[in-house]
């Protein structure tokens, strides 16, 4: 398996910056680099990852169900993140994700059948101080209004057509 | 698109005291020629002209505590790592930044990281390491892309690596990356994730300064305490003392959310009075009169309005009420909050973030969320009250690490100070945020 240029230079550099022997460490970075190129943790990545890390395919598979940003499915293209934790909640974020809910028809780490957008309800996202607040992939929104998402989720359609 | 990085996400108040923040808002604050021009880089070679004991008397002089939660006395901390040790010392830096309502430490990162990696060497240089690991939530890639700039030019203008500017020091840092798990933020969980394995908390003793990260001596601070550093050792131990009061020396950033007119993240002294800062720097509460505060972090017990009057906010202080400084994150709530929901969906994350290790927070948190979940939709009695209380009192102090107290404090507070409320709310129940995290996958 080979990722891109880049990646693989980042993972040549990730395996040195540990002490000799304990490229174990490398694991979780490396699936969840190679997850944004691959689309989620699939068998043959957790195998290549075991071999580039100088461990067993358990002790690849035994984090993937323990960290929640790795997946082992492919989300949607574009991945809708709403926080609804406390500070979140106190300005909308509940109302928010209800509404981006209703809009896309899908629910929770549901993904519509095109493909192009999946939602999920997520913990905090330390952003409380610009809250209520949504991630799509790795990009932050702050101080989101429901107008705002609707704007937001027409574009990138929009984009994409 | 991820905001563009260096525009402030608010304006600074007057009253804040800038130690660690004065580069904030300043035009390039993250680039290294800035950093230089600001006097940056100047007080490692200052630190290298004094001894390991030296530094760390210094640190103890400022009355510095963990910025990350516990609050525990920093050089103390510093003063446990045996250095004599044959083996290898690492400094780990936690920016797994998750407790709800703080958000400080990525300002720290993306405003000043050069202030953070010059932290990062004086620590090294004090413990005789050569390698930190600063360990940044997945969720913060743009903030991980953001330092490993900032680390690349230091390695570029030969402030970081061998034998740095002729001195013979040595010094690497490395980032690594989470994947989504609060957990992590816990010391002896994040050296499990740094060593590539579910983060779950260890046995302590030994402590992570004899035994962490590879079973080496290691110190473990938060992004804030080692910025800290960097004031502390340019300007003196004393001067940052000065600042805040006796036992809870210096600054801190506070994050405020919620119910105010001006949420944002603020340097404040510590000791600062909570409602002179709620109604001053934050702007008031906004929508009505104040009814509570979570002083610092969502794990912390939550103070009423009447609690918070003449309230200093320093460690001693909020924990002579019952309360904690926490993580800085201080979430406001006006009068019109429903207190079951807060409490639910208080609950609701600790359940979904307690690793599974130990039974009583595994169990714990899953039976407390079920009640207060029957509780909210309408199905409660007023015996549940007590039968929450009991259940979260007997979470306390019998897991492995703090994330069962971190769920049982804010659960015990609630229900015994809005007792009245909760019984109220049986008589009108009230549709409730229904849909559910569906948990670990």
């Amino acid at each position: 398996m080979t990722f891109s240029p880049a990646l693989e230079q980042r993972f040549e550099k990730m395996l040195k910056a540990y002490p000799e022997g304990k490229t174990r460490s490398a694991v979780v970075p490396m699936l969840i680099y190679a997850q944004d190129e691959t689309g989620a943790v699939t068998e043959e990545l957790i195998q290549e990852v075991a071999k580039r890390c100088g461990v067993s395919r358990l002790q690849v598979d035994e984090v993937v169900g323990y960290y929640s940003m790795l997946h082992r499915k492919p989300q949607g293209k574009y991945h809708v993140q709403i926080c609804t934790n406390i500070s979140c909640m106190l300005v909308g974020g509940t109302e928010l994700y209800e509404h981006c809910s209703k809009k896309l028809g899908i629910g929770h780490k549901q993904t519509e059948p095109t493909g192009l957008f999946s939602l999920e309800e997520v913990e905090c996202m330390g952003a409380c101080s610009w809250a209520p607040t949504v991630t799509v992939n790795y990009d932050y929104y702050h101080n989101v209004t429901p107008e705002m998402l609707d704007q937001l989720l027409e574009d990138i359609r929009k984009a994409n057509r | 698109m991820t905001p563009t990085i260096g525009k402030l996400y608010n304006e600074p108040h007057p009253d804040e005291t800038r130690v660690l923040t004065w580069r904030f808002g300043k035009p390039n604050s993250w680039k290294i020629d800035t950093y230089l021009a600001d006097g940056g880089y100047q007080t490692i070679m200052k630190a290298l002209q004094m001894t390991q004991e030296q530094i760390i008397e210094e640190v103890k002089t400022s009355g510095l505590r963990g910025r990350g939660g516990a609050g525990f006395p920093t050089g103390l901390k510093w003063s446990f790592v045996p250095r004599s040790s044959p083996k290898p010392k690492y400094i780990v830096c936690n920016a797994d930044e998750s407790e709800p309502g703080t958000c400080k430490d990525r300002l720290l990162i993306e405003f000043d990281p050069h202030q953070l990696i010059e932290g990062l060497m004086i620590a090294g240089h004090a413990m005789g390491s050569q390698h930190a690991y600063v360990y940044i939530r997945g969720e913060y890639r743009f903030l991980i892309e953001h330092l490993n700039g900032a680390i690349d030019e230091a390695y570029a203008a030969g402030v970081l690596g061998e034998n740095i500017r002729g001195t013979g020091f040595t010094f690497h840092v490395h980032t690594h990356s989470g994947a989504g798990a609060y957990e992590c933020g816990e010391e002896t969980a994040l050296l499990d994730s740094l060593e590539g394995k579910r983060g779950v908390p260890r046995m302590k003793p030994p402590f992570p300064a004899v035994a962490g990260a590879w079973a080496c001596p290691t110190l473990l601070n938060n992004v804030e305490t080692f910025s800290a550093v960097v004031p502390i050792i340019r300007d003196g131990g004393a001067k940052f003392l000065s600042y805040g009061v006796p036992k809870s020396g210096g600054t801190r950033l506070l994050c405020v959310s919620g119910h105010v007119n001006k949420p944002g993240v603020y340097e404040v002294p510590l000791g600062m009075d909570t409602m002179t800062f709620i109604n001053g720097i934050a702007g008031g509460v906004k929508g009505g009169k104040l009814k509570a505060v979570v002083p610092g972090g969502s794990s912390c017990p939550i103070l009423t309005a009447d609690e918070c009057q003449n309230l200093p906010m320093d460690y001693d202080s909020v924990a002579k009420i019952g309360s904690m400084m926490g993580s800085g994150g201080m979430v406001v709530m006006n009068e019109h909050t429903d207190m079951v929901a807060v409490a639910l969906r208080i609950i609701k994350f600790y359940q979904h973030e307690s690793c599974g290790w130990c039974i009583p927070c595994r169990e714990g948190t899953t039976w407390l969320k079920k009640s207060l979940q029957r509780y909210a939709d309408g199905g409660g009695s007023e015996a549940d009250i007590d039968i929450i209380h009991e259940l979260a009192k007997n979470m306390l102090g019998r897991t492995f690490c703090a994330l069962g107290d971190a769920a049982a404090m804010p659960t015990i507070s609630l229900v015994t100070k809005f007792r009245s409320e909760f019984i109220e709310y049986l008589k009108k129940p009230r549709a409730v945020h229904q849909h559910e995290l569906v948990g670990i996958h």
